[in-house]
């Protein structure tokens, strides 16, 4: 056979495949349904509003995080077993992403463009929610009450992005003014992930404590975490770190932990709050030590590295069993969300998950009858101060600020407080050692917050 | 040969321009008819397979007709993806233009990692470009001011002309790119190029003793290929709006080299059914494991199963992936004449000679 003929018969395989090709793609999309016509405003009927958001349920980012999507659904569940509101029950499609932002950008708009959601409320995490924020304000879709303290939420380019729990810069400000306080004169080091999440807690730090005292500076990577921070550790060590600040995720908090105290090093450790929930840290620091080739008193005796840890706390903890909201949030898991009460029961991230569904619940409410967008958004400027939650410090919600919590404690974790119990063991509890302050991100002042903080309704739980 | 089975033959042009551009005149068109009547979301995500096209064509070039293989293909879209959010960020020229650009910078990275690939092969050539894609993220790390840290660069999607919606248009841009990408990238191949790629693929000895520089050869196809990448990760980030590490991990890369394989290595067309599976199965699959109450743990690995699943019985089924199945079929078609027996394609060549 000739070369002639056989590029003739390429050429016609190929014209038959292209046309195939372009015939089958169009069947496989002609035959997907149309999206429903947009109404008055999507995403809302006489009996229903349907919501949605993004959040790691699988990958590095999950654990711990993968509960707080079930815990908000377990509150939409006792709103809509009391009759949603205004007559609408609240439909919550919460999707995973696994914390890729390219994931976030294809599911949100599955949401918005295909489920048709009202807004996107309690999507997780910096990046991920940072990929979608110029496309959710386009759309006009609010992006509620995002689980991330980066400075970025308040932006006034972006009027449809909140915030909710307090910025790093926050945490980083009131640890830095306690570090000054109580530890004067010390030598400081820092160990902070290297993102948008450690530098701008090191921000806050660096207003409040004199860069004199601060003796070394260590960052890692969260991209490569993978083994102890060993070589870090060793350089706080060297430089006469006395007190160390630690803006870690909580594995990088056990891996740092570990590998100091097998050089003997035991500073005074400051951890910020993203890295220091004890039946979080807990469990990693056991594991870690187990893989590390600890003997079994070591790994039992690995908790104890959390005992004076100095952190931060902006809710009341899972362990103070006297506190009405916690006592509800455990009645409410118990109750809708039985499956993951079973697994994980209430702890920080369970809690979070009731508090932050309970805002938008409010929202919803002060929203009014006619609901739209715009006056979600704008009855969240308008009331979102007076919203009952189990914060220490009202919402700060307003036109300009789209900050949620600006106000934190400092608290000790102590083994002699009430320890956290959850099915997976009882975990290190805590005591406050400050009074509850407010500040901004910004430069402004340090004062302490002296008003009342709020009950939960009486049907709540 | 009775009438019927002449006139179903089509015959083209011999020039590869005249050949390969009505054909994608014919569709495109097709598709501005077809994406005129999609929803919204279904726009944007026949824009995504247009993305992704244009880089798994490059693949389907470096592996299938060169023989190299490339574990750092996304790393190459970072690279494209980050030059187009640079461009929008710091200049306001034209879109094709920084659309170009970054297929440009792409390649351009291409030949840096292309050089020392013309000694490796195999795995040890996976190992090295598999290296790329691992370290590559830690270069936006390193500078958060240039590449905007974690968060990454957030880029504008070029404004839509008339009453079209952004999607609509996007998807335009997106699909109009690969069609023109498979067209240049057919008529590279039919030239020598393309058979200077194909004989350092089948033998290098070979090809160097009938005047090929093989090693320059190579590299030009790792830059073509890179180029495509960066180009269809340029195209990705107008999508999704923000360029940013995480959207290109090295899953990304390893998906990519197993869409080319399953839409068939080496085909262009075939690239087409890869980047609807690389689109549209993850999607498949959580709809099926929400289908049968699978619960979020096996939603999540849903798609990775069924991707390994589908391409372990596609290798057994049709080795040469979709597109090569599909050509099977063809070639084997029940005829009317030959008692529905498959034309026997030499001879009803040479007939039509």
């Amino acid at each position: 056979m000739s070369r002639k003929t056989r590029r003739q018969k390429g050429g016609r395989r190929w014209v038959r495949a292209v046309m195939a090709g372009s015939i089958g793609l169009m069947l496989a999309v002609t035959l997907l349904p149309e999206a429903a016509n947009a109404e008055s405003t999507p995403g809302v009927t006489a009996s229903q509003i349907t919501i949605g958001a993004t959040v790691p349920l699988t990958g590095p980012a999950a654990p711990g995080y993968d509960e707080i999507a079930p815990a908000m659904n377990a509150v939409f569940d006792w709103v809509n077993a009391h009759g949603g509101v205004y007559g609408r029950k609240i439909k919550y499609i919460y999707l995973d992403d696994a914390y890729n932002p390219a994931n976030t950008a294809t599911l949100t708009r599955q949401l918005v463009l295909q489920d048709n959601i009202f807004a996107d409320v309690g999507s997780l995490g910096t990046p991920t929610q940072a990929a979608v924020q110029s496309f959710l304000n386009e759309q006009k879709v609010p992006q509620l009450f995002i689980e991330s303290g980066c400075n970025c939420w308040s932006n006034p380019k972006y009027p449809y992005s909140l915030g909710w729990q307090p910025p790093y810069t926050v945490d980083g400000k009131i640890l830095g003014s306690y570090i000054k306080a109580n530890f004067a004169g010390k030598k400081i080091g820092y160990l902070y992930q290297d993102d948008e999440f450690g530098q701008d807690v090191v921000k806050g730090l660096d207003m409040e404590i004199p860069a004199s005292s601060v003796v070394s500076q260590q960052t890692y990577d969260a991209a490569t975490l993978a083994g102890p921070l060993s070589n870090q550790m060793a350089a706080l060590k060297a430089a006469g770190a006395q007190v160390v600040v630690l803006a870690t995720i909580p594995a990088a908090t056990a891996l740092a932990m570990l590998p100091a105290a097998v050089i003997s090093y035991f500073p005074q450790y400051v951890v910020d709050s993203v890295g220091a929930d004890p039946p979080t840290v807990g469990p990693l620091l056991a594991s870690f030590a187990q893989k590390g080739g600890a003997s079994a008193s070591q790994v039992s005796a690995s908790a104890g590295l959390l005992n004076n840890v100095i952190t931060t706390a902006y809710f009341p903890p899972e362990a103070d069993t006297a506190n009405p909201w916690v006592q509800d949030a455990k009645k409410i898991l118990q109750q809708y969300a039985p499956t993951l009460y079973a697994k994980s029961g209430l702890d920080g991230n369970s809690e979070y998950g009731v508090a932050l569904a309970y805002t938008f619940v409010q929202a919803l409410e002060k929203a009014g009858k006619n609901l739209t967008r715009q006056g979600l958004i704008d009855a969240i400027a308008k009331d979102g101060k007076s919203f009952d939650t189990p914060g220490f410090v009202p919402l700060s919600y307003s036109s300009s600020v789209h900050f949620g919590f600006e106000g934190e404690e400092v608290v000790k974790l102590e083994t002699s407080a009430p320890p956290a119990v959850t099915p997976t063991g009882s975990w290190i509890g805590s005591v406050p050692v400050s009074p509850v302050y407010v500040t901004s991100p910004g430069s402004g002042p340090i004062k302490k917050y002296t008003g009342a903080t709020s009950t939960p309704p009486k049907n709540f739980g | 040969m009775d009438r019927a089975a002449l006139a179903s033959r089509v015959h083209l042009p011999r020039q590869p321009l005249l050949r390969h551009l009505p054909v994608a005149l014919v569709a495109g068109v097709v598709l501005y008819v077809v994406v005129a009547r999609l929803s919204t979301y279904n726009e944007y995500q026949v824009g995504e397979i247009g993305a992704y096209v244009v880089a798994l064509v490059g693949l389907s070039l470096l592996t299938g007709v060169n023989g190299q293989i490339s574990l750092g293909h996304g790393a190459f879209m970072a690279v494209g993806a980050y030059t187009v959010a640079l461009l929008m960020t710091h200049t306001s020229s034209n879109f094709v233009l920084e659309l170009a650009a970054a297929a440009g910078v792409a390649a351009a990275a291409g030949i840096v990692i292309g050089i020392p690939a013309t000694r490796l092969k195999g795995p040890y050539l996976a190992g090295m470009t598999l290296l790329f894609a691992l370290a590559l993220p830690s270069i936006a790390d390193k500078w958060p001011a240039t590449f905007g840290g974690d968060q990454g660069l957030t880029t504008t999607v070029p404004t839509a002309p008339g009453s079209l919606s952004a999607e609509e248009w996007l998807a335009l841009i997106q699909v109009g790119i690969a069609l023109v990408v498979m067209v240049l990238v057919a008529n590279l191949l039919w030239s020598r190029f393309g058979r200077a790629f194909r004989a350092v693929r089948d033998d290098e000895i070979a090809a160097s003793l009938a005047g090929i520089h093989v090693a320059r050869t190579k590299v030009l196809a790792f830059a073509i290929s890179a180029g495509c990448a960066g180009l269809g990760g340029a195209l990705l980030v107008l999508s999704t709006g923000v360029a940013n590490t995480g959207e290109f991990p090295l899953t990304l890369s390893i998906q990519l080299l197993a869409a080319m394989v399953l839409g068939g290595t080496g085909t262009l067309v075939g690239m087409v059914w890869g980047g609807i599976l690389l689109v549209y199965l993850p999607q498949w699959s959580t709809s099926a494991s929400n289908h049968f109450n699978l619960g979020s743990g096996a939603n999540a690995y849903m798609a990775t199963i069924i991707f390994g699943a589908v391409l372990i019985v596609a290798m057994l089924a049709a080795p040469n992936g979709i597109q090569g199945g599909l050509r099977w079929l063809w070639a084997h078609r029940p005829h009317p004449g030959q008692g529905g027996r498959g034309a026997p394609a030499p001879v009803a060549v040479s007939a039509g000679d």
